[in-house]
């Protein structure tokens, strides 16, 4: 299976059609924004729905206040901004007026990871998945592609309470096909079974650990791809499979790994049964560059995966 | 029904007389800020919100944020006493388990809108209750109390530019001009003033009243408004017995049994 020859998209668009079907479903459906209409794809919507699309301007802590009290009054708030500002400036309108008080708000971090590439380490959200998960049971959903997207936006639409969701703007291709549903809340989806490691990732890592497994293949080695999907809360279930029947694990992801999603899995198989494992993401503040360039420079590639699961394979680490 | 001012002053006072009780069982609380805020929590839910006790959800309430959640314990009295719940789960106030935490949590006590704590959280959602009744077209107003130290929080200017942007006129923001903060006054920590220009600049009208007189309260918070309106209370923290009155010591000073013998009789009905 070669990801690469695969057409690509943007999820913002998926995740804005989405929201028009939704908010034409839903009158409840709002969204407030911090000056990002551009960046999150959302003129459409403000030109169908202008009074549900409240851009309280550049004000990260405002605007999620107002939509912690546009859940009290009943409505569904997605929250749209640009990750970083709206993990990372509103982190506690965040846990005490969205996930302490409970309110029905859909915190969606648009364009994360290092998808803003060039602009630099202030513009990408790397901690965000630590922070969200530090937080009380605040489900964490990172849809890998455009049919996990839709299918994610419309779980967050129906469930009550907050949720945080990751919406990318780095193109990926379809890694759920003939799947059905892409999306379920709460389950890591196994893409590819295989009995000598699981290769754990999440988001733009996915397409790429397909890849990774697919070399791996060729070289006689059995890789399971799982899409983890829902960070929080995980799967045990799924991740003490893979412990359990393939001797090795590696996490990838667009993300720190200390408190991330590898940390998230390494914290259970350490409990649960520890297995060996090799956590793969960023370690530090970017160089200048473009995503591109940074997902290779951080060893974020099909290859750099395969790699790390031949050495971990041979030595154990 | 709306209580009429005399009304309200029994209301007040026996808001006050909890208070005391609950501070002094509990071995703590913010009773210079409780005693502040009184007669405007009194007030509000005597005679102006929109509230039922026995549908504490209904969807067109009026909504009260107490940003300044520090003062829970005059809010909780409040509300046990027009029945939100009994009276004597005060006595629970900060005990292991109970409901009635250090700062209010809405999915614990009845009457609670957001689970405050943190200063400057309270405004901005005040400001989206106030954008949710306008889109719901449902007439209800919203109401935050903050402190007046608590406006040093810058995401409080976020909240008042976009208010006055959008010109809520279901919004009244009310300030608990104490005129101190946890150990200073606020002029010798971070000068407010001239508040009362500052809110007009960023869009708002503005009423300047006793925070401790009920009719004054009552106009400021049931005149017509064109605007979003900020009511500066102007309050004394500890109001209601002189030898706390005015003092920076009584933020969450717990009175000896003497004090609260005499802060009683001083509390006491006339």
């Amino acid at each position: 299976m070669s990801a690469e020859k695969l057409e690509e998209f943007d999820n913002r668009i998926i995740f804005a059609k989405t929201l028009i079907a939704l908010a034409n479903e839903d009158p409840k459906i709002v969204v407030v924004c911090n000056d990002s209409v551009g960046s999150s794809n959302l003129t459409e919507f403000r030109d169908l729905f202008p009074d549900r699309l409240i851009d309280v301007g550049i004000a990260e802590q405002n605007m999620v206040g107002v939509a912690a009290g546009l859940a009290n009054s009943g409505f569904t708030p997605f929250v749209c901004a640009a990750a970083p500002f709206l993990t990372g400036r509103a982190l506690e309108q965040i846990k005490a007026d969205v996930v302490y008080t409970h309110t029905n708000v859909k915190l969606c971090g648009m364009s994360p990871g290092i998808s803003y590439g060039e602009l630099g380490p202030t513009h990408h959200s790397i901690e965000d998945i630590a922070w969200m998960r530090a937080l009380d049971s605040l489900p964490i959903v990172l849809p890998a592609d455009e049919a996990q997207t839709e299918s994610a936006v419309r779980w967050a639409a129906k469930m009550a309470g907050p949720v945080f969701m990751r919406i990318g703007r780095f193109k990926v291709p379809s890694v759920s096909q003939g799947q059905s549903p892409a999306f379920i809340p709460n389950k890591a989806m196994r893409i590819i079974d295989g009995e000598d490691i699981s290769i754990i990732a999440t988001g733009t890592l996915v397409s790429r650990a397909i890849t990774a497994a697919g070399q791996l293949k060729a070289e006689g080695i059995s890789a399971r791809v799982i899409n983890l999907s829902t960070v929080s809360p995980l799967d045990t279930k799924e991740i003490l499979a893979a412990a359990k029947e393939t001797k090795a694990i590696i996490t990838a992801e667009e993300a720190v790994t200390r408190g991330g999603a590898g940390g998230a899995i390494a914290e259970f198989v350490v409990q649960n049964h520890p297995t060996p494992m090799k956590l793969m993401g960023i370690d530090s503040f970017a160089p200048t560059g473009s995503a591109s360039y940074l997902l290779e420079h951080f060893g974020l590639t099909a290859d750099a995966i395969a790699a790390a699961a031949r050495e971990l394979l041979k030595n154990g680490r | 029904m709306p209580m009429s001012t005399r009304e309200i002053a029994d209301l007040a006072r026996e808001i006050r007389i909890q208070i005391l009780h609950t501070i002094k069982g509990a071995g703590m609380g913010h009773i210079g800020g409780d005693f502040s805020v009184t007669d405007i929590l009194a007030t509000l839910f005597g005679a102006v919100l929109n509230v039922d006790p026995k549908e504490p959800n209904k969807a067109d309430r009026d909504r009260l944020i107490l940003s300044k959640g520090h003062a829970a314990v005059a809010l909780y009295s409040t509300l046990a006493m027009r029945g939100f719940f009994p009276i004597e789960e005060l006595k629970t106030f900060a005990k292991p388990l109970s409901k009635l935490n250090g700062h209010p949590n809405r999915n614990k006590v009845p009457g609670v809108e957001s689970n405050t704590g943190p200063l400057g959280h309270g405004f901005p959602i005040a400001v989206g209750t106030a954008i949710g009744a306008q889109l719901a077209n449902n007439g209800s107003r919203s109401f935050v109390i903050m402190g007046d130290g608590e406006l040093q929080e810058g995401s409080n200017w976020e909240a008042a530019m976009f208010a006055g942007h959008r010109k809520l006129t279901n919004l009244i923001a009310v300030i608990d001009r104490n005129g101190f903060q946890q150990g200073s006054p606020t002029s010798k920590t971070n000068e407010l003033d001239p508040l009362d220009k500052k809110f007009e600049a960023f869009g708002w009208e503005v009423c300047v009243v006793d925070g401790h007189d009920y009719v004054a309260l009552l106009k400021a918070f049931t005149d017509p408004q064109t605007k979003p309106r900020a009511v500066i209370a102007q309050t004394t923290k500890g109001k209601g017995v002189d030898f706390m009155e005015g003092k920076a010591e009584w933020h969450h000073k717990v009175p000896s049994a003497e004090q609260y013998t005499e802060a009683l009789s001083q509390l006491g009905k006339p």
